[in-house]
């Protein structure tokens, strides 16, 4: 345990990034960025749900015994997507309408399973803590400016908390590619083959 | 007929579970580099998501909706998953151990296969009938081996092929399942 807290927050915002550095996760990745706003949203759902299956795995990870412990996990993070569901339909219904079926499928997202499975069962409430923030904040960061390459091209537009703004100009002719789902499997093949030139360095 | 023929056509090429709905991509990347797993993903997954689409929907209509336990509906689909995927697990360490340990780790993670949730989930959105779940259940597991196999093919030509160093690996394949889906796109003029 030599790693402190403060880097196993941050080994999430560049070197562990879900969608790129470990290729998990992707279904949203490449579902619900056709838009800067979806894809924070999706984000922060996502590291709400992390956040406190992290938390409560890691307390109970005595408690648990190691042959049931996926399916505990499971429990546990079904829990907390349906709490943010809940929330999301109370709080938040627009945006719960845009993002639709990948709400509940949050619960299926291999990177919440696999922090459990690979963290927070290991380690104390603290550190755990870190790496679910960590992890869940480089996910969203990475959904958004998927999001936004996507939306730039697509629509010519940037979408937050509602507003569209337009970016390109009236002479532009939004390249309509990039918002079908060719688009968005093209467009996260290019950035991963961004960040591993850039990575390399 | 016809209404379950159209059904399964739209569910099996139109509406492909991995290149229109974006579901399952993490199996779909993970088990397409050898043909031989991909054909074993592809079952696996046929498999568990027929029944786990027929068992979803009596337990949401008998279960859920008869005594208003809707919000359950999450935790109680992903109860039913698990422990179908489980039990395919045993069964193929049990009779065909070499699939098995050509599968590894791929298996265990059908459970967080979001094709299988996706796909029971959206057979209650729609408000199927039990056949019509029943066909897309089975229509979309086979377009998602049809999509995995097409692809898995394309993956052993590109091992052959020199690629740039950074495209490498998962890279190189992004993009190509971006082609294969834009030729699936052409499908959404059929119907």
């Amino acid at each position: 345990m030599a790693k402190s807290i403060a880097q196993e927050f941050v080994k999430g915002l560049w070197d562990e990034v879900p969608p790129f550095r470990l290729v998990l996760g992707l279904c949203p990745t490449l579902a619900v960025t056709k838009t800067v706003e979806n894809g924070i949203g999706m984000g922060m759902a996502t590291t709400f749900v992390l956040v406190c299956s992290n938390i409560l795995i890691s307390a109970l990870r005595k408690v648990i015994p190691s042959k049931v412990r996926i399916a505990a996990f499971i429990i546990v993070i079904a829990t907390f997507v349906t709490v943010v569901e809940l929330l999301m339909q109370a709080f938040v219904y627009p945006l719960f309408l845009k993002l639709g079926i990948f709400i509940p499928l949050i619960v299926v997202n291999c990177i919440l399973l696999g922090r459990a499975e690979a963290f927070a069962s290991k380690n104390a409430i603290m550190p755990s803590l870190a790496d679910g923030m960590g992890i869940g904040i480089g996910y969203t960061i990475a959904l958004a400016s998927l999001g936004a390459v996507r939306e730039l091209f697509g629509a010519g537009t940037l979408t937050i908390w509602e507003k569209s703004i337009p970016i390109m100009g009236a002479a532009f002719e939004p390249f309509k590619f990039m918002v079908e789902a060719p688009g968005a499997f093209i467009c996260l093949g290019l950035m991963l083959c961004f960040m591993n030139i850039v990575g390399k360095k | 007929m016809g209404e379950y023929i159209l059904l399964a056509l739209s569910c099996i090429l139109i509406n492909n579970i991995l290149l229109a709905q974006y579901l399952g991509n993490c199996p779909f990347l993970g088990t397409s580099k050898k043909m031989e797993t991909a054909v074993g993903m592809a079952m696996a997954v046929v498999f568990v998501l027929v029944l786990a689409g027929v068992i979803t929907w009596v337990v949401d209509a008998y279960m859920l909706k008869k005594f208003g336990l809707e919000y359950l509906r999450t935790i109680a689909f992903i109860l039913v998953i698990a422990s179908l995927v489980q039990f395919v697990e045993m069964f193929l360490k049990k009779s065909i151990p070499a699939l098995y340990a050509g599968l590894g780790i791929f298996l265990p993670l059908i459970t967080t296969n979001c094709a299988v949730m996706g796909v029971c989930l959206i057979n209650i959105n729609e408000e199927y009938t039990f056949m019509q779940a029943l066909v897309a259940s089975f229509s979309y597991a086979s377009g998602f081996g049809l999509a995995l196999i097409l692809f898995a093919g394309v993956r052993e030509r590109i091992l052959l092929a020199r690629v740039p160093k950074p495209l490498q690996d998962t890279s190189i394949g992004l993009i190509t399942a971006g082609i294969l889906s834009l030729a699936f796109l052409a499908f959404k003029g059929m119907v």
